[in-house]
This record gives C-alpha cells, structure tokens and sequence, in this order.
C-alpha cells in the first residue's frame, strides 16, 4: 500500500515538472513562430 | 500527520500517463501522419518551425477529441472489456478533470494554429474537432448504426488541414484525401466491430453489426471498399499526381478489395474464427499509411 500524502506530493512535483518544460517549450515555440513569420513578412 | 492508506486512486492528482492516456495516442498516431502527408503533398513549403507546429495543433485537436471523447463515454468504456482499463473507468481520474483538460486543449490547438499559420485551418480544425464531439460522440454514435459513416468526417480532416496550414486554401487534391479516410473508415471500424461487437451489444451502441447482423455488415464492407478505392485511384485518372502513386494505390487498393471479398465470404459467428475479418482490420491501417506515404514519395518525384 501507498501513503496517500507521499503520492499525493510526488504527483504533484512530477506534473509541476512536466507542466514547467510544456510551458518553457511554449515560449520557445511562440518566439520562433514569431522569428519565421516575420521572415515570411505575414 | 498520521499517514493515510491509498484506497481510492480518484481522489489523488492524476498521474501524467493518465493525462496522456486521454488523448488516446494510437489513434492520434494515425491521424499526425496524414495530416502531415497533407502538408508535405502542398505546393507550398512552410519554414519547419511552422510546419512542426501545424502538425502540433492538430496531435493536440486529436488529443482534446480523445480527451472528450473519454470524457462523455466514461459510463459506456466502463461497460467494455477494450476500455474499462481507461483512466476514467477504472477510477484513477475524474470526469471533470477530463472534461476541463479536453476544452482546454481544443481551445489551445485552434488558437495556436491560427496564430501560426492561417485562420482558415484554424477553422477547419474547429470544424474537426466540434463535428468529432458533438456530431459523432454525442449525436451518432449512441443512436444510428450509420455513426461510423458520417462519423468518418471527423477522422478525414487532418490531411486537408495540413493542406490548408501550408497553402491557405482548399483545392481538388486534399479534397480526394478526405474522401478517401472518409470512405476507408467504415470498413476499418466494422471490420474492428465484428471481433468485437459482444463488447459493443453490452454497451449498447447501435454497431452495424449489433443492429443490422453480422452477414451484412460483411456486405456492407465489401460494398465500401469499392468506392474507396475508385477514391483512391481517383487522382491519377485526374492528373494530380503521377504514375508512381497511381499503380501502388492500385495494388494497395486491389488487395484491400480481395481482403474484404474474404471477408464477405466468411460465415463465421464466433470472434475467434474471424481471421479474414482481423486481416482486413490490420491490413487497412497499414494501407492508409501505405497510400499516403506513397502519395509523399510520388510529389516528391514529380518536383
């Protein structure tokens, strides 16, 4: 059996984790499609 | 702090293979490589940071119909021994937690397209997703045996997104890759329902071959597999691509026909004696695979 409380804390910081390299990615995909579209002059 | 037993798996944080879970990833697998294709087959080339993210919003569209998808079937997976191991069945997440991550990321695949490439396949993506979730999940599926037929729209968009994404308008030659996933899925999926259609009586979906019997379903598939390969052949005869591509939907077509013949003549009631019908069921993914790989080959060749 799990402690509730330890998985609870481990499921958090494992989808802060993930949540954190989605949003870091995000930001590096915004600023390429920014880059490229200013290149294609849109 | 006294320490607490795990007993009910729903009342923690989801786990992220959960999340992904949701998003149903074979399908979307499927669904990524035509729309791809439609983007690669277009005459215009987009920089690869647009491309990738074309691409991206519609794994993610697909994701978000998954999700809700999962979300409105929770009680009807629970009923099916494919599906009952699902995150929202089996208990290991709530419905709402579904429903608020499959809005979320509809909302996020269409607004990211449109910023990155153009509104119209923006639209169409709208279009995909919404036909998908209201059309075929909440409206179709759970009352006509034709669910799959219309239904067939939902899976048939990708490659004309990707088409869109990459020229800004609709033209003849996606036009025909919607025509032919369009035609391509009722015998995909009732070949599937045939094996399975016990799973499908439990849960109560009106399946072609839970309403209209298993002898007609089998006819039905032959009967559709004509079409989808004239479909399929179709943009050869109209000059859109070259010979290449025309001679090996020809023969990918022809074995697919002679697969859903086999099936035809199959009398067999009991899914274990289904061969003919598990053959057609895996032969028709790697066909579509097959023609529209080939169709990226032969543009490839031709420019």
């Amino acid at each position: 059996m799990v402690k509730l409380e330890e998985e609870v804390v481990r499921r958090q910081r494992q989808r802060a984790r993930i949540l954190a390299w989605l949003l870091g990615g995000f930001v590096v995909l915004m600023f390429l499609i920014t880059i490229a579209k200013t290149g294609m002059n849109w | 702090m006294p320490a607490i037993e795990l007993t009910n798996p729903a009342a923690l944080p989801a786990d992220w293979r959960d999340i992904l879970a949701l998003t149903k990833p074979r399908v979307m697998s499927l669904v990524v490589f035509t729309g791809l294709c439609g983007l690669l087959v277009a005459p215009v080339s987009l920089p690869l940071v647009l491309g990738f993210t074309a691409i991206l919003c519609i794994a993610l569209g697909a994701g978000a119909c998954g999700a809700l998808n999962q979300w409105y079937e929770a009680d009807i997976d629970a009923k099916m021994r494919r599906t009952a191991k699902r995150p929202l069945p089996a208990g290991r997440m709530d419905r709402q937690s579904a429903l608020h991550f499959g809005v979320g990321l509809a909302f996020f695949s269409v607004l990211l397209m449109g910023l990155a490439t153009n509104w119209l396949a923006a639209a169409l993506l709208t279009a995909s997703i919404l036909f998908y979730v209201l059309v075929y999940t909440m409206w179709l599926k759970p009352r006509t045996a034709q669910n799959i037929v219309i239904g067939g729209a939902a899976g048939a968009f990708p490659p004309l997104i990707g088409w869109v994404a990459a020229t800004g308008h609709v033209s003849a030659l996606p036009l025909f890759l919607f025509a032919i996933i369009f035609l391509w899925t009722p015998p995909h999926f009732w070949a599937l329902s045939l094996f399975v259609r016990s799973d499908y009586a439990a849960a109560g979906i009106p399946m072609l071959p839970v309403v209209a019997g298993v002898s007609n379903t089998r006819r039905q598939i032959f009967l559709y597999s004509l079409p989808m390969a004239a479909a399929a052949v179709a943009p050869w005869f109209m000059g859109l691509t070259g010979s290449a591509y025309g001679a090996s939907a020809a023969v990918l077509s022809f074995v697919f026909v002679v697969l859903a013949a086999r099936v035809m003549a199959n009398r067999a009631t009991e899914p274990a004696q289904m061969a003919p019908e598990k053959k057609l069921f895996a032969y028709s993914v790697f066909y579509l695979f097959a023609l529209f790989a080939v169709l990226v080959a032969d543009r490839w060749l031709a420019w």
